[in-house]
């Protein structure tokens, strides 16, 4: 099948490319941009003027239910919701139940990933068994099977020298890891930043010094180890410190941040709103401030929805016995779009780090209009006005602290090699 | 960002009581002052007003509590109301049963006022956002967070005792980190006026940003008892002594317990206040307590009258159809 995206702007942060241009896809592949393959005959054509074309996006976590326990979010549900969001690409993290330390796990999801074939799903596998901190995984049989990374995901190896081990074996399999800083002591029964609203709200904290402690830790071992490691979820100013003075150092190390993390702070919570109960906390407007110009300045390479659908169940009780988590895979192109506009960083900094920079620092071969490449390519309408409600959701899971929102930026078409795996019903003209 | 739109009605009446934090100043004049009116009914041979005859009031308990539980009762007992105690804190249902399951359970019941205590803070506030319009939510503690009721004991006893709140200054020692009565007190002082708050206690006793809700932190008992009229003693738990928080009961008395000696620095009338049950020998000595100063009783009496207030004022704005 040929296919032709013409007249969009045509944004390829890989390669520094930006402009108005016709994108030609065949048998799956990008086949040109801007000049015609020979002998080019589109059965398709998406009309993309007024409309921006940019790699399919790359989200670096999100949980897709539907491994056990069934509670509404399906790999199903899950990868629609990602390809009506433009991502095309998503990183499955270990704390799935049952916990994603054995191949069988991940071939599970691979295999339901491609029978809905709505999105790449890759897995994380788990650093150590049970993601319990004590006995390593097998990492060299989860890098078989297709695992892009090994990750602890929230919880926390305490044991210092468990942790300098599994970077050591990861390092000998090849396999970048993937830490969340979170001190296993500190904060440990917190729900909330420690400040002056879990101060007003009786709400036990989590110290900044939870994220940068564990941080402080790991990167030593990372200096010591030379393993690739990426740090995920930061939350923290210090932390962004910490991470850019390693950087500076020459250390292999990258980090993400979540899209609402770079929107809200731990004044969201207000009264106990228990859509802002998140792991990390939402912290302070200084982090929020410092987190935003490292994305700006690359040190944060990359943005991901952090998504977790949770059942209605899940978010009511009283704010302490809730889960925390947002639904987030839809909001993370408007949310970033919002940024745009308020000139925290422009579009070819936000693009990439939804696309190339987060394929990097996993090493997946995505985010990138190359001509032999995968056409994964998303097309959105950066102007268009849309409402966040429940029914504009299509995730299982309608935790999001953004409910009622006024948006600005929706995806119109997603492709998947070449496959539109998702286009908006009633198409707007697009001439206007 | 406050507890005010959902703890008063369209025309800023009292729908809920859930957090001092959010009301304004005359609303809590108006429970003092109408709780100076049920304070003689206890003195009554025929203890009764029929305010509330007719209304259900369930006490729902998740927490264990003897002093809050049985003023909560006599008080709507002494307004006329049917009460129904729940102590859900070691029942089956505390384990089975979502909080949300309870309520609704409650609500087919018909009640018409929940009295609730929880140890997760925002429970109270979960509650009054879930319940059905007609019924009204107090808060009988919830975690950390607030005791409101508490907060309005001590003020009336403060009031009667010391009279105008503008001149007086006011110490809170102890555990202010996970004590919801502290919260409470500094919201009510602060909102009435007290001339000066202090919290005094150990830095792992004390949350950061506290001075945000306008208070002075001491971490010395001397220099924090100076000229106080005013010293609020909150309860020590016994297993904030098997973490990190302290080394011994024995040395927080050494640096934090109430004697006489201590209190020689305060106002020659300053009064001692303990919203019970009382540590004696772990936050205040026995002399202290049994003591001139201490209005500790007088705060258990006072709670039936406080409470008897707050549960009509918000009983009130629920009483009838508006009939402009």
């Amino acid at each position: 099948m040929e296919l032709l995206i013409a007249n969009g702007h045509v944004i390829d942060p890989a390669k520094g490319f930006d402009e108005v241009t016709d994108l030609y896809i065949s048998a799956g592949k990008i086949a040109g941009i801007g000049n015609a393959p020979k002998g080019f005959k589109p059965e398709r054509i998406i009309d993309a003027s007024h409309r921006v074309v940019s790699p399919g996006f790359v989200d670096l976590s999100a949980r897709l239910g539907g491994g056990g326990d069934e509670h509404g979010a399906t790999i199903v549900s899950e990868t629609l919701a990602a390809a009506r969001a433009g991502i095309t690409t998503l990183c499955c993290p270990p704390d799935t139940t049952p916990v994603l330390d054995i191949p069988a796990v991940a071939e599970l999801i691979h295999r339901r990933a491609q029978q809905a074939g709505l999105a790449k799903v890759h897995c994380l596998g788990a650093l150590t068994q049970g993601l319990g901190g004590e006995q390593l995984a097998e990492m060299y049989a989860l890098k078989a099977i297709g695992c892009v990374g090994v990750s602890n995901a929230g919880r926390a190896v305490y044991n210092t020298e468990v942790m300098r081990r599994a970077l050591e074996y990861a390092g000998t399999c090849g396999l970048a890891v993937v830490l969340q800083p979170e001190d296993h002591w500190l904060g440990r029964q917190g729900h909330m930043h420690e400040g002056g609203v879990s101060t007003r709200l009786g709400v036990p904290g989590i110290p900044e010094t939870a994220e940068t402690v564990a941080l402080s830790r790991d990167l030593l071992l990372v200096e010591q180890t030379g393993v690739r490691t990426h740090f995920a979820r930061l939350s923290t100013a210090k932390a962004v410190e910490l991470l850019a003075q390693a950087q500076a150092q020459g250390l292999p190390v990258s980090a993400d941040v979540t899209i609402h993390h770079l929107h809200l702070t731990h004044e969201a919570v207000g009264d106990f709103d228990s859509m802002c109960h998140v792991r990390p906390p939402f912290r302070t407007q200084a982090d929020r401030k410092a987190l935003r110009g490292a994305v700006a300045r690359g040190v944060i390479a990359a943005i991901c929805s952090d998504h977790h659908p949770h059942d209605v169940d899940a978010k009511t009780a009283p704010f302490d016995a809730t889960e925390p988590g947002v639904s987030a895979l839809e909001l993370l192109l408007p949310l970033i779009l919002e940024l745009v506009r308020g000139r925290v960083f422009d579009l070819s900094t936000a693009i990439a780090a939804i696309t190339c920079r987060a394929a990097q620092v996993l090493g997946i071969p995505a985010g990138i209009l190359a001509i032999g490449a995968s056409a994964d390519v998303c097309v959105f309408d950066p102007e268009r006005e849309w409402t966040l409600t429940e029914n504009t959701l299509l995730s299982a899971g309608k935790n999001s602290p953004f409910l009622g929102r006024e948006l600005v930026g929706r995806v119109t078409h997603t492709l998947l090699d070449g496959r539109v795996v998702f286009e908006e019903e009633a198409d707007v003209p697009a001439s206007r | 960002m406050t507890a005010s739109n959902i703890q008063l009605d369209e025309r800023g009446r009292l729908k809920h009581f859930l957090s001092i934090e959010g009301l304004p100043q005359e609303l809590l004049l108006e429970i003092l002052s109408t709780a100076e009116g049920f304070a003689p009914v206890g003195r009554r041979p025929v203890k009764k007003v029929p305010l509330l005859r007719g209304k259900t009031i369930v006490n729902l308990f998740f927490e264990p509590s003897t002093r809050t539980r049985t003023t909560f009762e006599l008080a709507a007992k002494r307004l006329s109301a049917d009460v129904l105690t729940l102590n859900i804190g070691d029942s089956a249902t505390r384990k089975g049963e979502s909080l949300l399951d309870t309520l609704r359970n409650l609500e087919a019941m018909h009640c018409d006022m929940l009295v609730i205590r929880h140890d997760c803070s925002g429970a109270a506030h979960f509650i009054a956002s879930h319940v059905c319009s007609e019924a009204r939510v107090i808060n009988a503690g919830d975690g950390r967070h607030a005791h409101p009721t508490q907060a309005m004991v001590d003020m009336f006893t403060i009031r009667r005792t010391k009279g105008d709140f503008g001149v007086l200054r006011v110490a809170i020692v102890g555990d202010i980190a996970h004590s919801r009565v502290a919260r409470s007190d500094i919201h009510a002082l602060k909102s009435l006026g007290a001339r000066e708050v202090r919290v005094i206690g150990p830095r792992t006793l004390i949350p950061p940003e506290i001075e945000t809700l306008g208070v002075r932190v001491d971490h010395d008992l001397k220099s924090g008892l100076r000229d106080v009229d005013v010293v609020i003693m909150l309860r020590l738990q016994n297993e904030r002594m098997q973490g990190a928080l302290l080394p011994s009961a024995r040395e927080f008395f050494e640096l934090y317990g109430l004697t006489e000696e201590r209190l020689a620095v305060a106002e020659p009338g300053a009064i001692v206040l303990h919203p019970g049950p009382i540590n004696r020998g772990v936050e205040i000595d026995s002399q202290v307590a049994n003591g001139p100063r201490s209005v500790i009783l007088e705060q258990v009496s006072y709670g039936i009258a406080v409470r008897m207030a707050v549960m009509s004022i918000a009983m009130s704005s629920a009483a009838k159809p508006e009939s402009h």
